[in-house]
């Protein structure tokens, strides 16, 4: 199948499946990595991520329109964006008439209790394997020779920078500008 | 005809105007929908918020395509989703075009090398918001570690992880409620 059916399968996949908006996209973006090698790593998903957070726009769109252009170009983006939000436009407008009811309907609340905390689980591993990528360097060896400690450091010092009250609601522009200083200073 | 491109125009300035997405994309949307255009109220537009949530997809797509079809149906939803995922095409192409020259300069690798790590941040602190909103039990916590150990140790697709906890979320009500 050449890459733009299989970009239309992919990402109505993601739109159909991807609960909870934002990041929830992520999780379906790792896979494709794995499961399409030849289209993109771990790193250049990561990067992609970076832009979409830096760029206006919805992050599953921006994720989607990147990742599908890095595919195949142009084209590639405008589909991959279309088919991640064609679902949702057909299951809005199928249940558009019984949307009020479904939003307090005892059996819809029930199966979203189960949900949120495993969409949780979800990001938690997209994100375990960006972080993995961001800190480990390339070769072989032990877990501890592998490890970039600076790189760590940076996490540590960011991610503090994302829970301390007087900065946690700073941009994350700026948490990712700060990012692009320390790489180009340090190199990891 | 006329209607149809003004949703498609509101869309387009919310989809300009959302940065990252989800609740940080409410104030664009009450300036437009609600204050401007008032297609809908105050209330509707959090009641849509909410159905957005727990609809699939994105959040911004979900009440785009709710608002549109509420006001011109099936063209109305069309045309306000389309006005809300026009940004992005046009932004991001534009700044994958731009950027892909620049992608193996030794700099830019360095740069990209801590953005990365910054990323990496930045999802772990999504990571503790929404858990702290929704992994407050112990059926939580397992559903929670489970799902991360089966994708991330496991590798297997987040459709499953889904689907299951889903059905784990169905069963465990119908138990609760009946007791």
């Amino acid at each position: 199948m050449s890459d733009i059916l299989w970009l239309i399968y992919e990402f109505f996949k993601a739109g159909l499946f991807a609960v909870g908006g934002g990041l929830a996209t992520l999780p379906f973006l790792t896979r494709m990595s794995v499961s399409h090698p030849d289209w993109f790593t771990t790193e250049m998903l990561a990067n992609m991520v970076a832009i979409s957070e830096s760029t206006p726009g919805p992050l599953g769109v921006n994720m989607a329109t990147y990742v599908g252009y890095t595919v195949a170009g142009v084209p590639g983006g405008v589909i991959a964006t279309l088919s991640l939000v064609a679902p949702s436009v057909i299951i809005i407008m199928l249940i558009y008439r019984v949307l009020q009811q479904y939003k307090n309907n005892r059996t819809v609340e029930n199966v979203f209790t189960g949900l949120r905390p495993a969409v949780t689980g979800l990001i938690a591993a997209a994100g375990f394997s960006v972080f993995r990528m961001a800190v480990l360097t390339g070769g072989s060896g032990s877990l501890i020779t592998l490890v970039s400690w600076k790189a760590l450091l940076l996490f540590a010092v960011l991610f503090a920078g994302t829970q301390w009250k007087k900065t946690r609601g700073l941009h994350p522009v700026l948490f990712i500008a700060a990012g692009a200083v320390v790489g180009l200073l340090v190199a990891f | 005809m006329k209607e149809l491109l003004t949703l498609y125009c509101a869309f387009f300035r919310i989809g300009l105007f959302t940065f990252g997405g989800g609740y940080a994309m409410l104030p664009m949307l009450q300036r437009e929908v609600v204050n401007r255009y008032r297609w809908a109220t105050d209330e509707e537009l959090l009641d849509c918020y909410a159905i957005g949530q727990c609809t699939p997809g994105v959040i911004a797509v979900n009440t785009a395509t709710y608002v549109g079809y509420r006001r011109r149906g099936v063209a109305g939803g069309i045309a306000a989703t389309l006005g809300v995922v026009s940004p992005s095409l046009l932004i991001i192409t534009i700044v994958a075009m731009a950027l892909s020259p620049f992608m193996t300069n030794p700099y830019v690798v360095r740069a990209f090398a801590g953005i990365r790590v910054a990323v990496s941040a930045l999802i772990a602190s999504s990571v503790v918001k929404l858990a702290r909103k929704s992994v407050r039990d112990v059926p939580g916590i397992v559903l929670c570690v489970a799902a991360f150990v089966i994708v991330a140790v496991l590798g297997a697709s987040p459709i499953w992880v889904t689907l299951g906890a889903a059905l784990c979320g169905f069963v465990m009500g119908r138990v609760r409620d009946r007791k």
